[in-house]
């Protein structure tokens, strides 16, 4: 009997073992990722099936929020040109509207300021697993992209964003379903004051529904595309490209 | 768990115990829950607090939290902190470097940091975990199975009867002849605990930790009171699963593992008689 319980021990020591060695390799194998890749599909669909279009993220009072909102990624582009628009208090900084639209346009702080504004309080949700709740305060991107008017061939809208990660400018993108959705906005207020710079002055994008990560921060331009392929890595965002993150960041 | 042919099952034959369905979703989810509780202890790690309410991030307060400090590894749980170096939070990995994540690498799918690999493998594995949990389910109660065999019947969770049960248990005495064909009420509450309770909460839980199911479902992550107690909760039945893991392997082991994986394998199980507990 002994023995037998030895050999079941033995042998489950060693299967875990196998089992974690195996795991590992998998997950080095390119086709069994795209195989778990193939779920990011079925999930957005799904998400998309149960979801309606315009179903708002839940807003929040003001006692609901947090006391602290960290911030997280770059706290400070650190460039000199980003530092010399941070002294001037951003007066000549440029939101360059471009790509598959009808009218590119260039705006100003002070212009986009001017524009209708929705303030929002919101609860943002890390893909590492934290969330803090904080009130926004920005031009909703449907009012830009009107002005713009996209050309039918326009699927995706990406913000190309003034921060780097070494030698790889920061940038995201999502599609119209989210980029037209009420509670998009490019936020330049925070907490019932500018926009601070270790959460993305001037502009920054809020996209309620989709994790931290999509929410691209210092944005400079925004491009209307009809595919992702092209740009950077390819894979629509700099995570997606650099860490193999999920394009869709709905969940 | 089908005793109906063995209305007068003699010591030492072999009987017909667990039904198709039983034995595929029990493997199925001995591959699933596996890679679903290794992953999720990644997750874990990118940020290894937790918290109650709506918010929770580092500056708010912390009901459990795992960190590494320059030679010790720690877990704190509200005001207990316990010193866990070696194992939680300052481990060496297997090519000897010291590493401050919280779950060290021999626990977690994949065993280096990634947060996005164990994403990847949690968020499809979860499609399977929760498509085996709805089918194995449905066929139980058409069945039958759940409210004849996993339900504790009527009297069972009387509380002699309960304490007849927790006493067997602790002495560690198995049941012979008929009675080993039917599951104990302790064994009752442990399996209809994790199949009516854990995993759906495991799997609602999930779903609230994402913010696009939150604005579809904004009733869910509510049902949790917040989406960081989801989170917290989340974690607690995760440890609960590995739990009950552990005691039902402890269980195998010590009530015969060859006729207990035999009948979960072909379905068949040697009745044990009495004063034997190994087969």
């Amino acid at each position: 009997m002994i023995s037998r319980r030895k050999l079941i021990g033995t042998l489950g020591l060693g299967a875990s073992g196998l089992i974690l060695s195996g795991c590992d390799r998998l997950d080095r194998s390119a086709s069994f990722r795209g195989l778990l890749r193939s779920a990011e599909g079925l999930t957005m669909r799904a998400q998309r099936l149960v979801t309606d279009r315009i179903a708002l993220a839940r807003e929040f009072s003001e006692a609901d929020m947090s006391p602290v909102f960290r911030s997280n990624g770059t706290a400070n582009p650190g460039t000199e040109a980003y530092a010399a628009h941070a002294a001037a208090g951003f007066r000549d900084w440029r939101l360059r509207i471009d790509g598959a639209v009808r009218r590119p346009m260039e705006l100003s702080m002070a212009q986009i300021r001017a524009m209708p504004a929705r303030t929002q309080i919101t609860r943002h949700d890390c893909v590492e697993g934290w969330s803090a709740i904080g009130k926004w305060h920005g031009v909703p991107l449907k009012l830009l992209i009107d002005a713009a008017g996209l050309h039918d061939s326009a699927r995706y809208i990406v913000f190309h964003c003034a921060d780097r990660f070494g030698d790889r400018p920061y940038y995201e993108s999502i599609d119209l379903v989210d980029a037209l959705h009420p509670q998009t906005i490019l936020a330049w207020g925070m907490n019932d004051a500018l926009l601070p710079i270790p959460n993305g002055a001037p502009l920054r994008l809020r996209v309620e529904r989709q994790l931290g990560y999509k929410h691209a921060k210092y944005v400079e331009r925004i491009e209307a595309v009809a595919d992702l392929a092209a740009l950077h890595g390819g894979k629509g965002g700099y995570w997606e490209d650099v860490a193999d993150y999920e394009w869709n960041a709905g969940i | 768990m089908a005793g109906d042919k063995a209305d007068d099952p003699v010591a030492g034959t072999l009987v017909r115990r667990h039904r198709l369905a039983t034995r595929i979703w029990h493997w199925f989810n001995a591959v699933t829950v596996f890679v679903m509780l290794m992953s999720g202890l990644m997750i874990f790690n990118a940020h290894p607090r937790l918290y109650w309410g709506q918010y929770g991030a580092n500056s708010d307060p912390a009901w459990l939290e795992i960190r590494g400090t320059q030679r010790q590894g720690f877990l704190r749980v509200g005001n207990v902190q316990v010193e866990t170096t070696g194992v939680l939070g300052y481990w060496r990995d297997a090519d000897g470097r010291i590493q401050r994540r919280a779950f060290p690498g021999w626990a977690t799918i994949p065993s280096r940091y990634s947060l996005s690999g164990a994403r990847r493998w949690h968020l499809a594995f979860a499609w399977l975990l929760a498509a085996g949990l709805i089918a194995f389910a449905a066929s139980s109660l058409a069945n039958r199975h759940l409210q004849r065999d996993l339900l504790p019947g009527r009297g069972e969770l009387g509380p002699r009867h309960l304490w007849r049960d927790i006493a067997d248990h602790a002495r560690l005495r198995y049941p012979t002849g008929e009675k080993a064909l039917h599951y104990s009420t302790l064994q009752k509450l442990a399996y209809s605990g994790v199949i009516i309770f854990l995993l759906p909460i495991l799997i609602l839980t999930g779903l609230t930790m994402s913010p696009g199911m939150d604005a579809a479902w904004p009733w869910l992550v509510d049902l949790f009171g917040g989406r960081q107690s989801a989170r917290s909760i989340h974690f607690i039945a995760a440890a609960l699963t590995a739990l009950f893991i552990l005691v039902h392997l402890v269980q195998l082991i010590l009530s015969g593992p060859f006729n207990g994986l035999r009948s979960m394998i072909t379905g068949r199980y040697r009745v044990p008689g009495p004063k034997e507990v190994d087969a």
